[in-house]
């Protein structure tokens, strides 16, 4: 009875996961289909799904008003460039934190994740002030920092899950053969821990990608990102939909493709030690 | 020898002569709205009489407004214009954050401005943002409707006059409402509407000792006035409508009247962007006989920040962008409706602007309002649709929040006022008002 069940649950499953797939993707399709309509088009009611006249228009004023590969490149050197640094300082803190723990580890732990508690808008002030003061202003470097700074618990918190799944044992083995900490680290935990560090940083670059806060108040021209270029395209007086569809579509699609090839990584990373 | 000095000599001369009109890279900071994106198209005429090149920071209305003031509050320097609004700039100049705009060349004939936007960008008698477009707020209704309604438009009606005529209008069946008003919740949203729209009823934010007077039966009148209407001849949902979510409505034929900014007459009457553009006609704000009408006063305007390095490039790109001849260079290359509105009598004295359908009301409108007197009784603060105090914003957002709560039917009008009167009352004793 159990067998001839399976195929029917196995069915209802997937069509659940396809409904509920579809449901979380559905704003972000309407914002693609969004972009190929005129602006009347994308404000009618009821609304148009696929049966309009495509058309590429907001695309060709998007780039004619905007340097796309600017902003582009910025988002690229900070969510790469904070992602980057956040591993090299979190892997050390992860390694400490999760094989030799002292009293206090967990209390460090919290208060690190304490600093996520606060609303970012309350040390806007401080942190502007000093970057008046270092010059770091609208700067790719002040913004890398800034960024990690501010990923950076959550990559400690998820390295020290991961390397906690992985047996002291095999680590003190190493030591036994005579490996300094250098070759601990990377020749025994981080192959182990690859998986885990593959996630983090693919979260951690998505994370920084969609930074909007301190992205938008620390730019102006140089280092602006992504998420300026989106910002530059809403509108409080007039209905910009379509146009501002196109520049979401453009500044989403590179983070997008990035997760598609690499979401074998994300769901193994983020299953790691639950399936255990 | 004697010929190598000279050339120095000369070198150094027209270097020097250069000094000040050295090329400059100006930042400006704007929001996306039409006409800045018309103005950023036409920058290479700067660029070609001054030699200054412009970048542009663009960024939505209140991001714009968060990110400008901490910059100017922290002398940042990040940005050598920045676009603001009637409400900033009084306050702002008093805090000396803004270069006075008090001696602009000749050419640019600065009592040519409308005095009502003179005076709101203004501090003690002087300039300090130049107003780069006007508006106000009017009625725009659907000229078909009205007639079927059998009812005829006055050019100065009366709220009792909308009312019976938004009734008649409404047709739910065919999704037809009324009338279609603000409701999101907001200080430059439903709260720029309804401190307007209280303004006619007699009513103020604070007396003259700065006490908070929700608890008047103005502001009761007012606020019962709103919801009986909008529940009885609005859109549904209406609490979540703000200027672009009406302008929707609006273009799609489902709104018999549309009360919001001046501006967005040129998109309701867009044959490319509306379906309704050939039957739609403005009359004034109403008013319910007490000599205030219900529009308010609103310019975008650009501003020098204390602190810049390059006033002087900065100084002659505001003379550009709000002179004479950039009205004329956009109607040259755009058509006059286009023209940014609201500035400049000289625009509305142009026979070919005259033609433009909403012009005259537009100027009757801006006319009509007074940031120095915006009430019946009087106040102690400057502002049609706003009060021009640091603490307004915050304040006028949490009261935004509780009427546009009363219009979702989750609460009464009375219970709304309650709340707004004693959430005023705290936050004006915090701020040592009282």
């Amino acid at each position: 009875m159990a067998r001839a069940h399976a195929p029917a649950r196995k069915a209802l499953t997937t069509a659940l996961a396809w409904t509920a797939g579809l449901l979380i993707f559905f704003p972000i399709l309407w914002t693609v289909l969004t972009s190929f309509k005129t602006e009347a088009e994308a404000i009618a009611d009821p609304p148009l799904f696929l049966f309009f006249d495509w058309t590429l228009e907001n695309y060709a004023v998007v780039q004619e008003r905007s340097d796309y590969m600017r902003f582009l490149w910025n988002s690229t050197i900070i969510a790469g460039g904070s992602t980057l640094l956040g591993v090299l300082i979190a892997v050390p803190a992860a390694w400490s934190m999760a094989f030799v723990p002292s009293k206090r580890t967990k209390d460090i732990l919290l208060w690190m994740l304490s600093t996520k508690m606060l609303p970012a808008v309350g040390v806007l002030y401080p942190i502007y002030l000093i970057f008046i003061e270092l010059g770091l202003l609208d700067t790719r470097v002040g913004l890398t920092v800034v960024v990690m700074l501010i990923n950076l618990p959550i990559i400690v918190w998820m390295l020290y899950t991961y390397f906690r799944e992985i047996p002291g044992e095999i680590l003190e083995a190493a030591r036994m053969d005579g490996a300094d900490l250098r070759s601990e680290i990377l020749h025994v935990l981080a192959p182990m821990a690859l998986p885990g560090i593959a996630s983090t940083v693919l979260l951690n670059v998505i994370l920084a990608w969609n930074e909007a806060f301190w992205t938008l108040n620390l730019t102006a021209v140089d280092a602006a990102p992504l998420t300026a270029f989106i910002a530059s395209y809403s509108s409080p007086e007039g209905l910009f939909f379509a146009k501002l569809s196109a520049a979401s579509t453009m500044a989403i699609a590179p983070i997008l493709i990035l997760g598609w090839f690499s979401q074998k990584q994300l769901v193994r990373g983020l299953t790691f030690g639950a399936v255990k | 020898m004697h010929f190598r000095n000279a050339a120095c000599a000369a070198a150094a001369l027209s270097l020097f002569a250069a000094g000040g009109a050295m090329a400059e890279t100006l930042t400006i900071a704007t929001v996306n709205n039409g006409d800045m994106i018309r103005m950023q198209g036409l920058t290479a005429d700067f660029t070609a009489k001054t030699g200054h090149e412009v970048e542009w920071v663009i960024l939505e209305e209140n991001v714009l407004r968060q990110r400008v003031t901490t910059d100017i509050s922290t002398k940042g320097g990040q940005f050598d214009i920045m676009t603001i609004g009637m409400y900033e700039t009084p306050i702002w100049a008093r805090n000396g954050w803004l270069v006075a705009l008090d001696d602009l060349s000749p050419d640019y004939d600065v009592d040519d401005l409308l005095p009502a936007i003179r005076n709101g960008l203004s501090l003690d008698g002087t300039l300090y943002a130049a107003p780069f477009y006007g508006e106000s707020s009017m009625i725009m209704y659907r000229t078909d409707l009205m007639e079927a309604a059998g009812l005829t438009m006055p050019e100065a009606p009366s709220w009792d006059f909308v009312a019976e005529a938004a009734r008649k209008m409404t047709d739910r069946e065919n999704g037809v409402y009324g009338i279609c008003l603000r409701g999101k919740a907001g200080w430059g949203e439903n709260m720029a509407f309804l401190t307007a729209m209280s303004n006619s009823f007699g009513a103020r934010w604070f007396d003259m000792e700065w006490r908070p007077q929700f608890d008047t039966p103005q502001w009761k009148k007012t606020l019962t006035f709103y919801l009986d209407l909008m529940n009885e001849a609005g859109p549904p949902g209406a609490s979540s409508n703000g200027f672009n979510e009406n302008l929707s409505l609006f273009q799609q034929g489902k709104c018999g009247m549309w009360i919001d900014a001046t501006v967005a007459a040129s998109f309701v009457t867009n044959p490319k962007e509306s379906t309704v553009h050939d039957k739609v006609g403005f009359a004034l704000a109403p008013d319910a006989g007490l000599g205030k009408r219900s529009n308010w006063l609103w310019a975008w305007a650009l501003a020098i920040p204390t602190g810049t390095k390059k006033e002087a490039a900065a100084r002659q790109f505001i003379e550009w962008a709000t002179s004479k001849a950039y009205l004329e260079l956009v109607a040259a290359k755009e058509g006059w409706p286009n023209v940014p509105p609201g500035t400049r009598a000289s625009l509305y004295a142009n026979p070919e602007y005259a033609k433009v359908p909403f012009a005259e009301m537009t100027l009757k409108s801006i006319n009509s309002a007074d940031p120095l007197n915006p009430t019946v009784d009087p106040v102690p603060y400057v502002g049609v649709q706003f009060v021009a105090i640091p603490e307004f914003a915050g304040i006028a957002t949490e009261v935004g929040q509780e009427f546009s709560a009363a219009l979702a039917g989750q609460q009464t009008a009375e219970e709304a006022l309650a709340k707004a009167q004693a959430l005023t009352e705290d936050a004006m004793e915090a701020a040592g008002y009282r």
